[in-house]
């Protein structure tokens, strides 16, 4: 290579290092406005802003959704397996939402904490199989659970 | 001199370049055309149903393969604009002038199909979210370089004007890629992994890398087309194409 092209070559290097630097000093200090959502536990750690809606991105717990008559009103606990708030919304949902599935919720917490909802989203996991192999996953997890609580009885 | 470097060398020059490129279009025509056929009845009728999005998983079969092209072409165009600032190379800037429209195509296809799909299970076409603005911003960045190459006179500045911000550009590929790893996105993560395994039936994996080997192929004929063009063009003033131009040679 003559010293000219190693020259640029070194130039091309260097823009391209510089400009990747810049990139993640800048993602960095912006990287809380990057987040889509925050979790329940960092909600009850008062880290989300107040004063503005938020979002908060979690699992809907099993059997605690309500739904009033209107037939529009609901409530649901949202989880991330630490912490745990109560969501309360009206509106449509979306076909995914259903017990166990991961929602994202834009709202505000009202004064008695609970998280009142102005949209809700549904969010899928990347997971792609078919439902027999979906429910064959299932039954093999329950299956684990079984033997691994008849284990501990055991013990 | 072995027989890679004589054929680098061969495509280098334009008008090598336009007789290989011209027998190669249809046979990555044709290889194209079959994989599509072949990945379309795969992943339309043969792909079992997902047990959590039913049918509606299905335009993952155009959206993926679309959203991996607008990035491997994007980081196709980083290298031949790195070749062209430091080996001076005029293939390397048709590569680069030549592949612009058709990633912004396919990163547009990625926006639109992914905004269908996002209706259904989401519940919105659009959120400001991580993966789906750094997507958008590719796709700026492709107008960008059709925009800058465009509104330059003189093709050898343009030319290098576009590698530079071709180069610049290249920083948003890792970012669209580990947005979903780096922050809460409302996208999921990435199914398919060269190094971990996939997270998704046999059944449905093959045709996504049917379909998505059909993209590749469709985007080197395309950019063989595009290409020819604009050789033809920037040597319209040379001996060779002038012999094209009157019927004389092929």
């Amino acid at each position: 290579m003559t010293p000219i092209r190693k020259k640029r070559l070194m130039l091309v290097g260097l823009m391209v290092g510089a400009v990747g630097i810049a990139a993640a000093l800048a993602l960095t200090a912006f990287n809380d406005n990057l987040m889509y959502f925050y979790s329940p536990a960092e909600i009850s750690a008062g880290e989300a802003p107040s004063g503005h809606p938020i979002r908060v991105g979690g699992l809907v717990v099993e059997h605690s959704v309500n739904r009033q008559d209107d037939g529009l009103t609901v409530a649901f606990d949202l989880t991330d397996n630490n912490k745990t708030i109560k969501v309360n919304y009206t509106g449509i949902l979306p076909d995914l939402f259903r017990e166990g599935q991961g929602i994202v919720a834009l709202g505000s917490l009202n004064d008695k904490n609970v998280f009142v909802a102005s949209e809700v989203l549904a969010k899928h996991d990347e997971n792609y199989m078919p439902p027999e192999v979906a429910d064959a996953l299932k039954t093999a997890h329950n299956d684990g659970i079984a033997q691994q609580a008849a284990r501990s009885l055991a013990q | 001199m072995n027989i890679f470097m004589r054929f680098y060398h061969r495509l280098a020059s334009p008008r090598h370049f336009y007789q290989i490129a011209g027998q190669w279009i249809p046979w990555l025509g044709a290889i194209s055309l079959i994989l599509l056929a072949w990945g379309l009845y795969e992943g339309l009728l043969v792909a079992p149903t997902d047990y959590q999005q039913g049918e509606s998983y299905r335009i993952i079969f155009i959206h993926v393969p679309a959203a991996w092209m607008s990035m491997f072409i994007y980081l196709i165009m980083a290298i031949a604009g790195a070749i062209n600032l430091v080996w001076r190379m005029k293939m390397a800037e048709v590569v680069l002038v030549s592949s612009a429209p058709i990633g912004a195509v396919f990163a547009f296809l990625a926006l639109v199909t992914g905004s269908l799909w996002g209706k259904p299970m989401w519940g919105t076409w659009w959120v400001w979210d991580a993966r789906l603005t750094s997507e958008l911003f590719l796709l700026f960045l492709y107008l960008g370089i059709i925009a800058l190459h465009g509104a330059i006179e003189d093709k050898r500045t343009a030319g290098r004007a576009v590698s530079i911000l071709a180069l610049v550009g290249v920083i948003n590929l890792p970012i669209i890629h580990f947005s979903v790893e780096w922050w809460n996105t409302l996208h999921q993560g990435s199914t398919v992994s060269v190094m971990g395994g996939s997270k998704m039936d046999s059944r449905m994996l093959r045709p996504l890398l049917i379909m998505s080997f059909a993209f590749k192929f469709y985007y080197g004929m395309i950019l063989f087309m595009r290409a020819r063009n604009e050789v033809l063009d920037r040597e319209r003033n040379t001996s060779w194409v002038r012999q094209i131009a009157e019927g004389k040679a092929s």
